[in-house]
């Protein structure tokens, strides 16, 4: 068993970064907290090129099945570690200013990181379990972690209350299922339904709750009851790595579930996943119009984004899951530069508000066009990433049989498009609001309790740009020429389907 | 010759686009020189547009200026292949002469100049990407490129209405418009996707319009298929093209636009639609097209009759062009509807004729509203007077709107007039009914605001400048000698529209 540890130094370097993180923080003085941001950051990108030294190629069952080191994980892992070092990077600033503690922040970060990526490559319900329970429980204390906001502990309290409930469910359902058939392994299951000659009662109940636990820590309607006041409260770098993060983490779950274990009963549940995913998508589109607090916007428009994916796991097929795997990626991408736009926005003005976006494009040129790239993107317009991996998404689908979930899919876009176009409009069009004009952030930081300098925007960080250009640069790539990331792309798909 | 011809019509997207994402990293406080790179650029790209379509073989006919570039791999197959054929080789030339006159006449832009040419240039590269790809899925996504930057173009430079009791802003017209197009564009997807599932099941999974033509030919898609998915292609791209009773975003959105883009808009985007029913609904789904034909004529009837009565009514001069609009697109659907070769003829020199003459109208109403600041024709009067240059621009456009031989706008209209009137003789004449009341309210436009006597307060009027004459001049050149030597262009097009009612055995 120890001669292939290799394979999880990854995961290995990835909780020793976190411990070491945790305990810096001890050390350090005050005012080189900052570091620990870059340290982070720089140990991310040693175990991102570690990861891609070592892992390319390899497809190993370690330890009994429990986790599979394949392309399908090295493609997350890859991922992950990508988006965790874009998100410590551009909440670095914001950290610094609204929170207290920033090393445990970090350490916790990477410790979301972590689970994420064991997500991914877990192929047994059990380990799923428990780094499902360690991403929750990162998010349990990111989410609460503005001490003195009422509003964010507020969040939190709502999230752990539904996360153990929705956690109870979905051991619930693990359980069942393994009364019903006693195995736990991805393989076996796949082998025992695909061997019994009818689904039993227990059976089928377990396999629901197992999608209706996970259905909650995705906010699958009408399983989101606790995503718009939990975003809303939770400091917005949380909120962005809870929509981003959590979320793809959580379909790298599901992907590998669905097509390594649950594939041969797909009759039973590919019509309640599709159905789940007309609502999702098209509840999660509808209600986000009437918003008027941005973190509440992009909860109902993740909202939305969910249902598209699931409507890739409910087509499922090799071509689906590539699809999939493109618009993961894609929409990470195009979400992160929204909100590191967004987190930018922030640190200059201290609102969350739309109406405050107002004139943005006259004073910050930049950060309107991120974040209005960022948005129709979203929309699924062209010439951006959001476009191609809807079109492939949506191709994918309807070739399964799926056109008319693909149809309501398009009619969802318009109707996002709508909203966002109102966000455009807000920076583009309208005027900046009176406080801006005035030179008076006042009013704002002071209800955030935090003190604030005396211009109209407190100046732009460099670092941020720098963060911006990069990944709208990621938003182009995809949306006019992503064919050298399709290699990797069939890669993963392959290693979860082999029969394609 | 041969490397040109390889990569003009990739010039033609390259150009703009290339030119667009260079001015985002000009200095913001040297309109001059964005303009002039604009210029410059834009007098490329019609210099590069007038040689394709001159180097147009219409004896060969088919797709031309063939090249293809792989995007995608397995699954999905999917190229960048470009090519024209004697359909799009006008409307080509048709972008490059209005995008360069729209540049000139936005001359007069002096807020965010730079943003302003920025999303300019990415409307017309999308406008390009459309008339000169050849894959379902590149059509697609130029088509929406080119509707994306129309919410900021006129949102921020647009111009609202007061009606007294109502008011239209510019970002309701600037809402109106994408949310209209985009919700056409949601039909053209489901219509595309649909097509590409049912090639994927005949075999041939692919978005190549020749191979999908081909399979189209071999029977890939049964009759039930193309019944049921023909009225998306209509409605979808129809919506672009102002049909009744989807059109109501034109008016509002041409009005609402500053001058270069109604320019563009109404003379080249809406021809887009047109095109779309064409090339992919006509050329893909032939037995669905006949069977909605009748539908589609009865509509482009109601068009051309609603536009022309709606424009008789309207005292803003743009809102005038803009229902004109309408009414003219009419004409191109029943000219589409006929299926005759005179009749689809004429609708595609109609295409090129309206697209032409509008931009001439939009061109002649920006230079006035840049004086006067009013568009009211009760309030304006006696404009000749003091605009001579200007008057005449308008007239001429004016004149080929209601179809005067020697001009145009009659060249097309007798060639769809005789079309219809071969197979359906009450719709024609309703048709021709449309037309003259476009000459009453033209005729009555002209008398109230050009000539009569003229105001003292509009006495301080100054005549076109240089580049708007430059511009305006070029477009009425464009107008005159198609009326009068529409042989050429004639050639083109008939080669294009003999290809495509190849489709069409029966008739």
């Amino acid at each position: 068993m120890t001669e292939n540890l290799h394979l999880l130094l990854p995961e290995i370097l990835l909780a020793s970064l976190a411990i070491v993180v945790l305990c810096m923080d001890l050390v350090l003085p005050k005012r080189c907290k900052s570091f620990l941001a870059w340290i982070s950051v720089i140990g991310l990108c040693g175990i991102l090129a570690l990861s891609l030294a070592l892992l390319r190629g390899e497809e190993q069952l370690l330890y009994g099945g429990l986790v599979r080191a394949d392309a399908y994980s090295l493609y997350f892992k890859v991922l992950f570690l990508v988006l965790g070092g874009v998100f410590i990077l551009s909440s670095a600033d914001y950290v610094k200013k609204q929170l207290e503690s920033p090393g445990e922040f970090y350490a916790i970060v990477l410790l979301a990181i972590l689970a994420m990526i064991i997500l991914a490559s877990a192929v047994e319900l059990l380990t799923a379990y428990i780094a499902l329970e360690l991403m929750s429980f990162s998010f349990y204390t990111m989410v609460a972690y503005a001490r003195n906001n009422p509003k964010s502990n507020e969040a939190g309290v709502k999230y752990i209350l539904i996360g153990a409930f929705s956690s109870a469910i979905l051991l619930y359902g693990i359980s069942l299922l393994y009364t019903a058939i006693g195995v736990t392994r991805f393989g076996e299951i796949e082998a025992e339904l695909a061997a019994a000659a009818r689904v039993t009662p227990i059976l089928w109940i377990g396999l629901g709750l197992i999608l209706v636990g996970l259905a909650f820590k995705i906010a699958a309607v009408p399983f989101h009851m606790w995503a718009p006041d939990t975003y809303e409260g939770a400091p917005l770098p949380v909120t962005a790595l809870l929509s981003v993060g959590s979320k793809v983490a959580a379909f790298a779950l599901i992907l590998r579930l669905v097509s390594q274990a649950f594939a041969p009963s797909i009759d039973q549940w590919q019509i309640l996943v599709a159905v789940l995913a007309a609502i999702t998508m098209t509840v999660g589109n509808v209600v986000a119009i009437p918003q008027k607090n941005y973190k509440r916007l992009l909860a109902y428009s993740s909202m939305g984004q969910v249902g598209y994916m699931l409507l890739g796991i409910a087509a499922l097929s090799s071509i689906s899951a590539e699809a999939l795997l493109l618009y993961l990626v894609g929409y990470s991408i195009t979400a992160m530069v929204v909100f590191v736009g967004l987190i930018a926005f922030f640190n200059m003005t201290g609102s969350e508000e739309i109406h405050d976006l107002g004139g943005l494009a006259d004073s910050h040129p930049f950060i309107a066009a991120s974040i209005a790239i960022g948005l129709l993107s979203l929309a699924g317009l062209p010439f951006f990433a959001g476009f191609t991996i809807k079109f492939y998404l949506f191709t994918a689908a309807a070739t399964q049989g799926f056109l008319w979930l693909a149809g309501l899919g398009m009619v969802n876009s318009l109707i996002s498009l709508y909203y966002y176009l109102m966000v455009v409009r807000q920076m583009y069009i309208e005027p900046a609001p009176k406080w801006a004009q005035e030179g008076d952030t006042t009013h704002h930081l002071v209800q955030e309790g935090q003190a604030s300098e005396n211009s109209s925007y407190t100046s732009q960080s460099t670092l941020i740009t720098v963060i911006l250009t990069l990944l709208l640069l990621g938003v182009f790539f995809i949306g006019v020429y992503p064919f050298p990331l399709m290699g990797a792309i069939k890669a993963a798909s392959n290693a979860i389907m082999p029969m394609s | 010759m041969d490397d040109f011809k390889s990569i003009a019509l990739f010039l033609t997207i390259l150009l703009p686009f290339g030119a667009g994402t260079t001015l985002a990293f000009f200095p913001r406080k040297q309109p001059t020189a964005i303009k002039v790179f604009a210029a410059v650029v834009g007098f490329l790209t019609m210099i590069v547009t007038i040689i394709i379509f001159s180097l147009y073989d219409y004896n060969v006919g088919g797709y031309q200026f063939i090249n293809s570039y792989r995007w995608l791999e397995d699954p999905l197959n999917i190229d960048l292949s470009l090519g024209i054929d004697g359909i799009s080789a006008p409307m080509v030339l048709l972008t490059g002469i209005i995008m360069f006159a729209g540049i000139l006449v936005a001359w007069n832009i002096e807020h965010r100049t730079k943003d302003f040419f920025v999303l300019f240039m990415f409307l017309v590269s999308g406008v390009f990407g459309v008339f000169v790809v050849r894959d379902l899925f590149f059509l697609f996504f130029f088509y929406e490129l080119a509707v994306l930057p129309m919410f900021p173009l006129i949102g921020v430079w647009g111009s609202s209405s007061d009606f007294g009791s109502f008011a239209r802003t510019k970002e309701y017209g600037a809402m109106k418009l994408t949310l209209y197009l985009v919700a056409g564009s949601v039909l053209v997807w489901v219509a595309i996707i649909a097509v590409y599932v049912a090639a994927k099941d005949f075999g041939v999974p692919t978005f190549s319009l020749e191979t999908l033509n081909a399979i189209s030919q071999n029977g890939a898609f049964s009759q039930n298929f193309q019944r049921l998915f023909f009225p998306f292609f209509m409605v979808g791209f129809g919506v672009l093209a102002g049909l009744w009773p989807f059109h109501t975003w034109s008016p509002d959105g041409h009005v609402a636009a500053p001058t270069a883009v109604s320019m563009i808009h109404a003379g080249v985007l809406m021809k887009l639609g047109a095109y779309g029913i064409i090339r992919v609904g006509m050329t893909l789904l032939p037995s669905g097209a006949e069977d909605w034909m009748p539908i589609l004529i009865v509509l482009g009837t109601i068009n051309v009759l609603y536009g022309a009565i709606v424009a008789m009514a309207q005292r803003d001069l743009k809102y005038v062009v803009g229902y004109s609009s309408v009414s003219h697109m009419g004409l191109v659907f029943m000219g589409l509807a006929t299926l005759h070769p005179l009749g689809v003829s004429g609708a595609v020199l109609q295409m090129f004729s309206h697209g032409i003459m509008t931009a001439l109208f939009f061109a002649a109403v920006g230079i006035i509203y840049d004086r006067t600041h009013v568009r009211d024709i009760t309030i304006l009067g006696g404009l000749a007077k003091r605009m001579g240059l200007t008057a005449t621009f308008f007239t001429i456009a004016g004149l080929t709107s209601l179809g005067l031989p020697g001009l145009s706008g009659f060249v097309a209209e007798v060639l769809v007039f005789m079309g219809v009137f071969q197979e359906h003789m009450p719709l024609a004449i309703l048709a021709v009914i449309g037309a003259a009341i476009t000459a009453v309210y033209i005729l009555r436009l002209l008398s109230r605001v050009f000539f009569g006597p003229i105001e003292p307060k509009w006495d301080h009027l100054t005549d076109a400048r240089p580049v708007e004459i430059g511009a305006t001049s070029m477009l009425v050149l464009g107008v005159v000698v198609v009326g009068v030597w529409p042989l050429p262009l004639m050639n083109v097009i008939n080669s294009g529209v003999a290809e495509l009612l190849m489709r069409f055995p029966v008739l």
